[in-house]
């Protein structure tokens, strides 16, 4: 068995893929010692921020001011203030006052303030402009020019008594604070999801729920289908008969659809992740059994088998001594398999609906199906589920890999 | 012959059919056979003769289709795991490839173990189960403790076909079936095999179904010759009696099949 070990860290499948997968293992592991706070606190109010440093305005007043001149910040600000839409209206009234179309680069903001500002006359007439659209531009054109003012912004304090506001200071625009000395920041690398949840801290948890769910349905659906291709495999005749029927039921049943009509009857308030880890297992064991089966039929007839049964082992004892460790490594290889396959039995399932009850834990389907009801694809959020998918395809590309890579080495006839 | 003696196992009209409809198949069609204790008897027949079959349904590994087989005079009955124990203590066997004969996870001293349990010395002291088995590989000349801890796989095929009657020695039964035992190892091992399994024969007096392709060695060992074509038994009798003097064109055909030293070899009849 070591030496099987040792054989496929030779494979690069292999090796690709479990280096993958054991840094998926050790970020859910190790972050959540160094975020623990719980993954469904809502920390937002409002849905999907942008992923971002966040810096509390009110602690940077107070925070310890430097003045730093660099250059361009003027510009900079302007351009971050400046609207896709008034860059755009912005070009059509240039081009209505006469300016070629092909000189007006609506992205470069300082070519495109010059042109207003030579050319920008309130009483100037255009034809066709309606009285409320002219009205528009003059009001950005005092917003620009408001954007342009070189003072900084008034603080001021309430008097408590008279309700008075009284200038306690000024923040000029040249004053910059060191965000270390901010005491309240905010790392949100993901932003935040549509129930202003932080999605990072959300994502390392779910991927956790994942592998749980993953490993439980695996062991189950391996457990089940090893167990019955064991005993109808070796046994064979009527016991073969009954166990391959049922697993042939099960073969022309589609498990997917097995599995929502299952996850539908139990209903929503009882379906826990354990439950829907279970329900899968319970319908993924079909393809273990039969190949399982078919290759203790090929082993039953070998001489140590019938040696163990001439020295008078009992069928538990030749099952569990001289078939089980000849088939280990490919249990061992359905396993891994069987682990991706609850993976991704149970985001479809949580996709549709039919995934644990929202409100204990985050799993990656869960995740998923928050974002598509608050519509984050058509939004543009791709923060709340790209990760999301990412990390899916992730830990089944590097379990599959990991398949592939013992394959070749338990059967060197794949070797290339 | 050696009519005199009681008989040990007998088959009465035992065939069995693999596969259904168009695919059946008859591998073992209506042989009787009648052993007498003490005896060697070989069954010699080519490949896919159906002798492995008979000598599984013999030692009830494979179920016979049709036909009963008597052992001591009693119909056998193997229904249930206690009886197949019981007999299974009485025949046991040699198999052809020692490199498959063995579980490869378990160590060597489970596989002398097991046979002291079988024969019920299972309650015995370490020491004395411990010189159980230096007596038993002594016997094949094997050293008990360069074996212990060691798995079968380090062995070489003559050293493993050893151990197997070594095993023997312990359980010392009253049939022995030897399925071909010497086809997988080379010409000087063979002898020495042959030698510790007539030896073992003579000292426990058992009951030897020699089961092999190779006629001259059924002729060297064995007193009674079965000759199986196709799953049927064509030829029996003394070895003497088939293999100087064969009835048959089938045992002929096997006869001059064996390439001689001193004669150009005739391929024609193959």
């Amino acid at each position: 068995m070591g030496h099987s070990i040792r054989q496929a860290f030779h494979s690069g499948k292999f090796v690709t893929g479990f280096v993958i997968f054991g840094l998926i293992l050790l970020v859910v592991f190790v972050y959540p010692l160094f975020v623990p706070a719980p993954p469904l606190e809502i920390i937002g109010q409002g849905t999907f921020f942008e992923p971002g440093v966040y810096v509390n305005v009110y602690d940077s007043i107070g925070a310890k001011q430097y003045t730093l001149n660099l250059e361009g910040a003027a510009e900079k600000r302007i351009a971050s203030k400046l609207s896709d839409e008034d860059r755009t209206a912005i070009k059509e009234w240039l081009v209505a006052a006469g300016v070629a179309e092909g000189e007006i680069d609506p992205t470069n903001t300082e070519q495109l303030l010059e042109k207003w500002f030579s050319m920008f006359d309130p009483a100037k007439k255009i034809a066709g402009m309606t009285n409320a659209k002219r009205n528009y531009y003059i009001r950005l054109n005092s917003s620009i020019q408001g954007l342009l003012a070189t003072e900084g912004a008034v603080l001021a304090t309430k008097d408590p008594a008279t309700g008075a506001l009284q200038e306690a200071g000024s923040v000029p625009q040249t004053s910059f604070v060191n965000v270390a000395q901010v005491p309240n920041v905010r790392i949100l690398p993901l932003g935040t999801d549509n129930f202003g949840r932080d999605v990072l801290t959300e994502l390392v948890a779910a991927a956790r729920v994942s592998l749980m769910i993953g490993l439980i349905a695996g062991f189950i659906a391996t457990f089940i289908g090893v167990t019955l291709g064991l005993i109808s495999g070796f046994i064979g005749g009527m016991v073969d008969d009954s166990v391959m029927f049922v697993t042939n039921l099960f073969t022309v049943i589609p498990s997917f659809v097995l599995l929502i009509l299952i996850s539908f009857s139990i209903g929503q308030e009882k379906r826990g992740a354990f439950t829907v880890a279970v329900v899968i297992g319970f319908t993924g064991w079909v393809w273990t059994a039969r190949a399982v089966r078919s290759q203790v039929i090929s082993l039953r007839n070998r001489d140590h088998v019938n040696l163990s049964r001439l020295s008078g082992h009992s069928l538990f004892s030749i099952i569990l001594r001289d078939i089980l460790p000849y088939i280990a490594s490919y249990v061992m290889m359905a396993f891994v398999l069987q682990i991706s396959i609850g993976i991704l039995a149970e985001a479809g399932l949580s996709i549709l609906g039919l995934g644990p009850r929202t409100t204990e834990v985050p799993t990656l389907g869960l995740m998923m199906n928050w974002a598509m009801i608050y519509q984050a694809h058509i939004l543009g959020k791709w923060w709340a589920f790209f990760p999301v998918i990412l990390v899916i395809a992730l830990i089944t590309f590097s379990i599959n890999l990991m398949n592939t890579g013992l394959d070749q080495v338990f059967n060197p006839t794949l070797r290339e | 012959m050696n009519e005199n003696k009681p008989i040990c196992l007998s088959a009465k009209g035992v065939t069995k059919i693999f596969g259904v409809g168009q695919h059946k198949m008859r591998a073992v069609d209506n042989v009787n056979m009648d052993l007498y204790v003490g005896e060697v008897v070989s069954i010699v027949g080519e490949s896919g003769s159906g002798k492995t079959t008979l000598a599984k349904i013999l030692l009830g590994l494979t179920k016979e289709t049709e036909g009963e087989i008597y052992f001591l005079g009693q119909k056998r009955d193997l229904r249930g795991g206690k009886r197949k124990k019981e007999y299974w203590k009485n025949i046991q066997a040699i198999f052809q490839d020692p490199f498959s004969s063995f579980n490869t996870f378990n160590k060597i001293d489970s596989v002398l173990l097991d046979c002291i349990k079988l024969r019920g010395d299972g309650g015995l002291p370490k020491e004395k189960k411990i010189e159980l088995m230096k007596e038993a590989c002594g016997f094949v000349n094997l050293k008990f403790e360069e074996l212990t801890n060691k798995y079968p796989f380090e062995l070489s095929g003559g050293q493993q076909q050893r151990l197997m009657i070594a095993r023997i020695f312990l359980l010392k039964p009253k049939i022995l079936v030897a399925d071909e035992p010497t086809s997988m190892i080379d010409a000087c091992s063979r002898a020495t095999i042959l030698d510790y399994l007539m030896q073992l024969r003579n000292e426990v007096g058992m009951t030897v179904i020699f089961i092999t392709h190779d006629i001259g060695l059924a002729y060297y060992v064995s007193d009674t010759v079965y000759i199986m074509e196709h799953g049927k038994i064509v030829e029996s009798g003394s070895a003497d009696r088939v293999i100087l003097h064969p009835q048959e064109a089938y045992t002929r055909r096997l006869i001059s099949d064996v390439p001689k030293i001193h004669e150009p070899w005739d391929l024609s009849t193959v």
